[in-house]
């Protein structure tokens, strides 16, 4: 797979720029790279190092910490039941095995359609609505093994392409920063009090004795 | 045992969750129609040391997981000393803990303000507001509520006409526990892997983001700012009791009757009032008794029926051994296996360990490895107690509070479920044990399914077990 396109190149640079060091860049760079392929292959990283200006390798070693970041390709669809604690004793396991009946598939594998990819995942924040699960990390709450199927159904005809992006598409929207209404990044070596603590000091302490 | 909630449980005030009731709360148009940035009015009204001194007055405690003051923290940083940094810890992901999330889906432009309002008080330069990266939903709302905010000048250059100029940069994570434990939260901003740094030096006050002074503030702490700012700090400390002002969000989670997320008077109400109060967690489902509770999410000790009376008060709680953490109540009732939950903990942590420090990431391995062959029923008799060697080897004492042999409270986290269910549950673990009867070598296809003598000895089939290790 490819290097990023002229178009998100400009998104990356602009996404660099609000940043005081390029390298802070990296894990929002690294979702746009999982957003345009899918996933992140070897040529993106060397791009997003040239971008930031740190080796391939470097890139390599935050890419490789991070669980979201997919270095071989996965499904369309990327289906993650939480098995931790609160699910667990909710039958968030049981839950997780009908997924791999259902799917054909163990969980940390991909159908052979490349459809679906299923994982077993930590806690995903939504411990009252146990069993929970997401698809491309939209939510999905108490869900029953029959929901579980129906979901199936409706991700494999296209019935829920409106509210689930395909997989790598974290947030459909960004943030913009317009030049300006922009207060601009602030470089570690801008030293000097902010203007507005400077304009408006503590009154002096009152001499003691 | 457990009985109902017999006094009268009423509801508290709401704080952070007050605009939880609309549909559209996550929009200016509703925020701004529902007192929505009136705080940062007041607090540009007054000098930056007055607004910290607003929240000194209202005792504000980090609702992150360690309890500090918020007031105090943001004095740690070293006067004179400029740029300073606020990051914001959004990276919710201890096990049983869903209470930031909801504040960034259902409320964002009340976190915008409240990072504003402290980037005001500290003269934070610039802000980053760091989300777990699974919170599609999350993003997608701070995203365009910064946008809305950018447009009405809320946000950036020249703040609401004032002096007052600061950027909000949303950043995403991407998948890992350990980044909420603050240094590493820091590495992972500077584009790293999420490793904790060493506590001294790197104080994030003191020495940050690019080793500048940072706060790190956790996303419902700064969620209460406005309303601090707005009805002043005195009327804060009103509610609450002792050292635990305010309200607070508790995710209620298990075997109760209604799982939810509620906002209460903090330091006022008992477990037994959010456990089993009809318009909290409403008691436990089906008639079933109550086994254990955690009171503070996965790295919290577990709590029992004894301990149903005490207030949800940080004195309190860590007085009685255990901490209320984020805010995380997980109900276990008579069903619950309690090997499989100890299991399933220390998966967590054997998974999330970043393998930094040896004693966490070799020792939460072990732990996973003695818990699983005690599930499957190929545990040994000395199982129990190596457990407890391993826990000691990574938390010396296994006391609490937890000392540690690790940069970061990780390892001990992993400890205090997994001793608070072999303390209190041990026969459980040991009716698993399968009675100590060697079983046929021929089973131990995958190895650690021998099951050995009852006096130390070599094993059958030959595999050197962790203790014979160490031993030799």
């Amino acid at each position: 797979m490819a290097r990023l396109t002229a178009e998100n190149e400009a998104l990356a640079l602009e996404i660099i720029a609000r940043y005081p060091l390029p390298k802070s860049a990296l894990i929002p760079l690294l979702h746009l790279a999982q957003e345009q392929d899918g996933w992140v292959s070897d040529d993106a990283m060397e791009h997003l190092a040239e971008l930031v200006g740190v080796t391939p390798a470097e890139v390599l070693g935050t890419c490789s910490f991070y669980e979201m970041f997919k270095r071989h390709p996965v499904g369309t669809y990327l289906v993650g039941v939480c098995t931790n604690i609160s699910c667990l004793i909710l039958g968030g396991e049981e839950l997780l095995a009908h997924a791999e009946d259902t799917l054909g598939i163990r969980a940390g594998s991909t159908t052979p359609d490349g459809t679906f990819t299923l994982e077993d995942v930590e806690c995903i924040a939504a411990c009252t609505e146990a069993p929970c699960l997401q698809v491309n990390y939209r939510y999905f709450h108490r869900v029953t093994h029959d929901e579980l199927d129906t979901l199936v159904d409706d991700l494999r005809a296209g019935h829920r392409d409106d509210e689930i992006p395909p997989h790598g598409t974290l947030s459909r929207i960004r943030q913009r920063i317009p030049a300006g209404v922009a207060a601009g990044a602030v470089h570690p070596g801008d030293g000097g009090e902010p203007v507005w603590v400077a304009s408006r000091p503590p009154p002096p302490k009152p001499n003691k004795g | 045992m457990s009985e109902p909630s017999e006094r009268t449980v009423t509801d508290p005030p709401k704080i952070i969750t007050s605009r939880f009731g609309y549909d559209d709360a996550h929009t200016l148009l509703r925020y701004e129609g529902t007192n929505g940035y009136d705080g940062l009015k007041a607090a540009l009204a007054k000098r930056p040391d007055e607004v910290v001194e607003e929240v000194k007055t209202a005792s504000l405690l980090g609702r992150g997981g360690a309890g500090f003051p918020a007031g105090v923290k943001w004095g740690f940083c070293p006067p004179g000393v400029w740029p300073r940094y606020l990051v914001v810890n959004g990276d919710e992901s201890e096990p049983g803990t869903y209470k930031d999330r909801l504040l960034m889906e259902r409320d964002p432009h009340q976190l915008i303000e409240g990072v504003l309002i402290a980037c005001y008080a500290i003269g934070c330069g610039q802000a980053f507001l760091y989300v777990r990266g699974e919170m599609a939903l999350a993003q997608e709302r701070l995203a365009a509520a910064l946008n809305e905010a950018y447009t009405r000048g809320y946000v950036g250059k020249k703040i609401m006409g004032t002096d007052f100029s600061v950027d909000i940069v949303l950043h995403w994570g991407a998948g890992a526990y350990i980044v909420g434990e603050e240094t590493a939260l820091i590495e992972s901003l500077e584009g790293n892997r999420g490793m904790p740094r060493l506590k001294p030096p790197f104080f994030p006050a003191a020495k940050g983001l690019y080793l500048q002074p940072t706060v790190v503030n956790n996303v419902e702490t700064l969620a209460n700012l406005p309303w601090i700012l707005r009805e002043g700090g005195a009327s804060f400390a009103a509610l609450g009791a002792e050292a635990s002002k305010g309200t607070r969000m508790f995710a209620v989670s298990g075997h109760v009757k209604n799982p939810g997320v509620y906002e209460v008077e903090f330091g006022v109400t008992t477990f037994r009032d959010i456990i089993f109060a009809p318009i909290y967690g409403g008691g436990i489902r089906g008639g079933n008794e109550l086994k254990a509770f955690i009171p503070g999410g996965a790295s919290a000790p577990w709590f029992y029926d004894e301990h149903l009376d005490l207030p949800l008060e940080k004195g309190a709680v860590d007085k009685a051994g255990s901490m209320l953490g984020s805010g995380a109540i997980v109900v276990m009732d008579d069903t619950t296996d309690m090997v499989k939950a100890a299991l399933r903990i220390v998966r967590f942590f054997a998974r999330e360990s970043c393998g930094k420090c040896t004693p966490c990431r070799e020792g939460t391995g072990w732990l996973e490895k003695i818990l699983e062959r005690i599930d499957t029923g190929h545990g040994r008799r000395s199982d129990v107690d190596l457990l407890l060697d391993v826990c000691d080897n990574i938390s010396p004492g296994i006391a609490w509070p937890p000392k540690q042999t690790t940069i970061c409270p990780l390892g001990p986290s992993a400890v205090s479920p997994i001793a608070s269910a072999v303390t209190r549950f041990r026969d459980e673990f040991e009716a698993r044990l399968g009675g100590g009867e060697p079983v046929p070598v021929t089973v131990a296809i995958s190895g650690g399914a021998y099951i050995g003598p009852a006096e130390p000895g070599p094993s059958a089939n030959g595999n050197r077990q962790p203790e014979e290790v160490a031993a030799s």
